[in-house]
């Protein structure tokens, strides 16, 4: 395993959270997609039924970390400043994939966007763009 | 008179309430008031992010900010359901370590189409929040009580 993939796996085993979400990341080279199975417990509309979205906007903030965690090791975890999530589908009762693009890495900040989808990558569910506030290793 | 595309019981919170994810992850009713809602969401290790430090994750306060700021926008409209089109979060600080989360929410603009939306979250003191939100949604066509 590389040493991006141990410490995105890593990442993913340490928060109680990415398990409550049943949450997962594979990666490929330097590519990484998140991948959240569809699960009973996610629900917000029960009618259509469609995955919750605040559920859809915390996939794609752990998404967003996971990415960071690839990138490099952190001496603390990114924290997030802020987040924009724009919905533009429902994200109905099956697997959703995100995958993130690191916008800027800055000494102290850091910019990522994150799209997420479920049939097609061309017909997006939902997007999201977001700060974390960074402590390099060597700072 | 009634009319038949008008349901007749009144708003019911409660319902609006019931969603798988709202149930798992505990919301509770704390009050409500003309496009006003406030729900809290309780600490649990579950929805830790750092076992270390027992911080509730943010994407946890994301969904209930989420789910409050809808809800403040049917208590605006009779029940309408609307959609999300567009949520900003700022996280001013961490919530406290074991500390349940109060998401309170304000639906303080509606058109014919869309709602306009602030909120916040906060542990102990609603004068320091943990994050302040501003959401825009959508409300779906004829779903108004």
């Amino acid at each position: 395993m590389s040493e991006a993939n141990t410490r995105l796996q890593a990442f993913l085993e340490r928060a109680p959270y990415v398990r409550y979400l049943g949450m997962r990341a594979e990666l490929a080279g330097d590519e990484m997609t998140a991948i959240l199975p569809f699960a009973d417990h996610l629900v917000g509309n029960p009618t259509i039924p469609a995955v919750h979205g605040g559920v859809l906007g915390a996939f794609m903030e752990m998404t967003a970390l996971a990415q960071l965690s690839v990138i490099q090791q952190w001496k603390r975890a990114p924290k997030t400043i802020d987040l924009t999530v724009e919905y533009m589908r429902p994200a109905r009762a099956q697997a959703t994939f995100a995958r993130a693009e690191v916008r800027r890495v800055g000494r102290r900040v850091a910019n990522v966007h994150v799209v997420a989808w479920q049939d097609a990558r061309a017909a997006p569910v939902a997007a999201l763009r977001c700060h974390f506030l960074l402590a390099p290793e060597e700072a | 008179m009634n009319s038949p595309s008008l349901p007749s019981e009144p708003f019911d919170l409660e319902r609006m309430l019931a969603s798988p994810q709202s149930a798992s992850l505990g919301l509770q009713f704390v009050t409500a008031g003309p496009a006003k809602v406030a729900l809290r969401l309780p600490w649990r290790e579950e929805l830790v992010v750092d076992p270390d430090t027992g911080v509730i994750a943010g994407g946890a306060v994301t969904t209930l900010l989420d789910h409050v700021c809808g809800l403040s926008v049917g208590m605006a409209q009779g029940g309408a359901s609307s959609s999300t089109l567009d949520l900003r979060i700022d996280y001013m600080r961490a919530a406290a370590p074991r500390a349940d989360v109060i998401g309170e929410a304000h639906c303080y603009r509606i058109t014919h189409n869309i709602a306009f939306v602030r909120g916040q979250a906060y542990d102990a003191d609603p004068s320091d929040p943990i994050a302040t939100a501003q959401g825009v949604f959508v409300l779906v066509a004829g779903s108004a009580a």
